[in-house]
């Protein structure tokens, strides 16, 4: 949709957003934000963050075209603006990420009424802050090899086992549960539950990464009773509904609000900035042949990006709905790591400074991001299992499980 | 000006390119490919013949008015821009189409940005039916505009175009010559006295390729001399944009036969696709085809809509599409075993196209290297 084609009620909604966002920017925080919003653990980022998303949500940047009676601001066709232009204005990301990019969408497909009614409101003000309990020690990869149990007993669940790889664990009100049911049946044996964090069995540890940064956990689940109102879904059916939710978070499905960061365009340049004036034997380090193809190979990965995001929307040229989309993935966290990568060749013995060295290039965020990209490269389906579903699902090859 | 989220591919377009499609789905091309390879010429020590070229196909297709989806109205053409010639390139390529239409349309872009009478009248004569294609090619085969070995003077033509694609095919060319005042273009028929073809023996089963003697041969101007070098710059991101959608269509039909192969081969008692060592390559021939697909349009796009940003995006277009052209090829030959390594093999035919398209008008590393001195 080119600007000029924007209805009347679009195009003011546009400049409102334009207008709002510089308008109401917030102050930087004291001490830097982490990159992304998964490793935030800091208390005043997080009261930061949730007061800047729910400021967002009131201003109708976020929920835009969702039902009121969800928690919604009840339009059409404005949701898309506002997320692009919340891209565009780097303000700071939206904390409840998950909520927002995963609970919302799944809820709207597979979430009873009042399920809907209760849930979705506070993800949008931030109240909720909401984390994923997909992954297992022994179940990352092959999600359905999980093995925490869920057993009926009246009208309760009792759960039991434990969650790691738990981005913002340590903060979340609620969880996305997968458990298992039936020890028979490896993927119509799971089912899927909204659980609380504050109760007393679930205890959670910060992990830390190869960055010496926090952000996400393991937890532990004892003996955890969940009601039957918070099943999703049949019993069950909860590997269909996490298929939907993965859906989600490899890119694919609808936004309810954009998770600001910095786009590969932007990365990008800074890392074509960052070669011209770094200067080593009299030369930029751009105006080296070698060097200079190798970044231009990434230049053109990042506008194909670009470019395949556009042909998406264009059905006649996309080679059917999901072929691109199921692409952003893996395509997004590969090129996010190879430009990262670039750097640290750029800065050569320089990328041996990090965050905190007072001699540091741009604070040492090379090395930060580079290290940080392996959980774009990991998570969420490691990109090897994200290959596997592209030759199955696109391509028709055999399922490899 | 700013392109249109679309694409500029329009609904009259997109009738275009299924039309197209269908015509050469109903040909099936390459099964012309065989029979004309019989005969007294040995191809294994490369071919001078002209692919599986069939004039009847070629006069059916400038019956349907393919020919001159590139020339103006008042010229008697269709008047469409790069988005719709790109549309036909991309098929072109996926049915390894062996044709004078790449070249024609190749010509059509270079004359549209001449605007003289002499470029007026071979427009003209193209839409009339007419083939044309560009001999513009020195011996060392740069793309630097100024490269020609030929010389013009007193209204001829002496010395030697190279590498002028599909020339057997051809009508006429739009040569490029060296003068006193500088490089000039200028137009001579393939049968007229003074113009000698000589094919070359290539690797490329779908296409001909000649270098042509010109000795004192009459010429007509199409370009004055000393404008031919701002006309081939103007054209560039035309015909690079069309290699590029060349080789984007021959490398989805890499892509959909090599993955239909890995269903029905047969090892370790699964279809080998089954396996990730098979199924990855394949995926990542996939990616690479989409964002050359993508760059494709977009170049197109930009061509028409948005002049400015047309030659960064024509050599985005062409250097990501030559290094798909080699990476499809190798992995389609690898992936499909000892059979992929045949002359029996399709496999063979779209490999050897790829490896020619990805040297036409510039590698990958020469996009690059123009590409870094416009960002």
């Amino acid at each position: 949709m080119s600007e000029s084609r924007l209805n009347n009620e679009q195009q003011e909604f546009q400049e409102f957003c334009r207008r709002w966002l510089i308008e109401n920017r917030p102050e930087p925080t004291k001490t830097p934000l982490p990159q992304a919003a998964y490793e935030v653990v800091d208390e005043d980022h997080r009261i930061y963050l949730c007061d800047w998303q729910a400021k967002c949500y009131e201003a109708e940047l976020i929920a835009t075209d969702l039902p009121k009676e969800y928690g919604g601001h009840g339009h059409t066709g404005l949701q898309q603006i506002a997320s692009a232009e919340v891209r565009k204005a780097k303000v700071p990301y939206f904390i409840n990420w998950i909520g927002l990019g995963m609970t919302v969408p799944t809820l709207l497909a597979h979430g009873s009424e009042e399920q809907k009614k209760t849930f979705l409101p506070p993800i949008f003000t931030a109240e909720h802050i909401w984390c994923q309990g997909f992954s297992e020690p022994g179940a990352g990869s092959d999600l359905a090899s999980l093995q925490t149990s869920a057993e009926k007993q009246g009208d309760l669940w009792v759960i039991n086992g434990s969650k790691v790889w738990t981005s913002l664990g340590h903060f979340a009100q609620w969880m996305l549960l997968l458990a298992r049911n039936d020890k028979q049946n490896k993927y119509g044996g799971i089912t899927y539950f909204l659980a609380p964090m504050d109760h007393p069995g679930i205890t959670v540890n910060p992990i830390h990464k190869m960055t010496g940064e926090s952000g996400f956990n393991e937890v532990f689940l004892d003996q955890v009773e969940i009601g039957d109102h918070l099943r999703v879904d049949e019993i069950g059916a909860g590997w269909k509904v996490a298929m939907s939710t993965l859906t989600n978070e490899r890119g694919a499905g609808v936004g309810v609000g954009a998770v600001a960061g910095e786009s590969p365009k932007l990365v990008m340049q800074q890392v074509i900035d960052l070669a011209k004036g770094t200067i080593r034997n009299g030369q930029s380090v751009w105006d080296d042949p070698i060097w200079r193809d190798r970044l231009i190979k990434m230049y053109e990965r990042t506008e194909a990006a670009i470019q395949n995001a556009r042909r998406s929307k264009v059905k006649a040229l996309n080679g059917g709905a999901m072929r691109i989309p199921l692409q952003g993935k893996v395509t997004g966290s590969e090129i996010s790591q190879e430009l990262h990568h670039l750097a640290l060749g750029i800065l050569g013995l320089k990328s041996s400074l990090y965050t905190r060295d007072e001699n540091a290039a741009d604070d040492g965020k090379w090395a930060l991001g580079y290290m940080n990209t392996y959980t774009g490269t990991i998570s969420g389906g490691s990109s090897e299992i994200q290959r596997n579903i592209l030759g199955e699902r696109i391509l028709g090859m055999p399922k490899t499980k | 000006m700013s392109q249109p989220k679309d694409f500029g591919f329009s609904e009259d377009i997109s009738m275009l390119k299924e039309t197209f499609a269908r015509f050469l789905t109903d040909k099936k091309p390459i099964n012309m490919l065989r029979p004309s390879l019989k005969g007294t010429e040995d191809p294994y020590h490369g071919s001078t013949r002209t692919g599986f070229y069939d004039e009847e196909t070629w006069q059916q297709m400038v019956e349907l008015g393919w020919h001159a989806v590139a020339v103006p109205e008042d010229n008697g053409g269709i008047g469409m821009g790069l988005v719709a010639a790109v549309a036909l390139a991309e098929e072109i390529g996926q049915f390894a189409l062996s044709t004078p239409l790449s070249a024609t349309l190749q010509a059509c872009f270079l004359l549209r940005e001449i605007k003289s009478s002499a470029a007026d009248q071979l427009l003209t004569d193209i839409a009339a039916g007419e083939s044309a294609g560009l001999a513009i090619h020195g011996e060392q085969g740069s793309l630097e505009t100024n490269s020609t070995d030929v010389t013009f003077a007193d209204g001829t033509l002496t010395g030697t175009a190279w590498y002028v694609t599909d020339a057997q095919k051809l009508d006429h060319f739009i040569v490029a010559a060296d003068s006193d005042n500088g490089v000039g273009l200028f137009r001579v028929a393939r049968n007229q006295p003074g113009v000698s073809l000589h094919p070359d023996r290539i690797v490329d089963l779908t296409r001909d390729q000649a270098h042509l003697v010109f000795h004192e041969a009459r010429a007509e101007t199409l370009c004055e001399p000393g404008r031919g070098e701002h006309c081939l710059q103007a054209a560039l991101p035309a015909l690079l944009t069309l290699a590029a959608a060349d080789i984007a269509g021959a490398a989805e039909w890499q892509l959909q036969t090599t993955a239909e192969y890995a269903k029905v081969r047969q090892q370790f008692d699964r279809p080998i696709g089954f396996f990730q060592a098979v199924k990855h390559p394949i995926v990542d021939m996939m990616i690479q085809t989409d964002e050359t697909r993508s760059l494709v349009y977009n170049a197109a796009c930009a061509f028409d809509y948005d002049k400015e940003d047309a030659l960064r995006c024509a050599h985005l277009a062409k250097s990501n599409a030559s290094d798909t052209a080699s990476l499809s090829s190798q992995r389609s030959t690898q992936l499909h075993g000892g059979i992929g390594f045949t002359w029996e093999a399709d496999i063979q035919i779209y490999h050897k196209r790829q490896i020619h398209s990805q040297f036409l008008f510039g590698d990958g590393t020469w996009q690059r290297k123009k590409l870094a001195e416009l960002i």
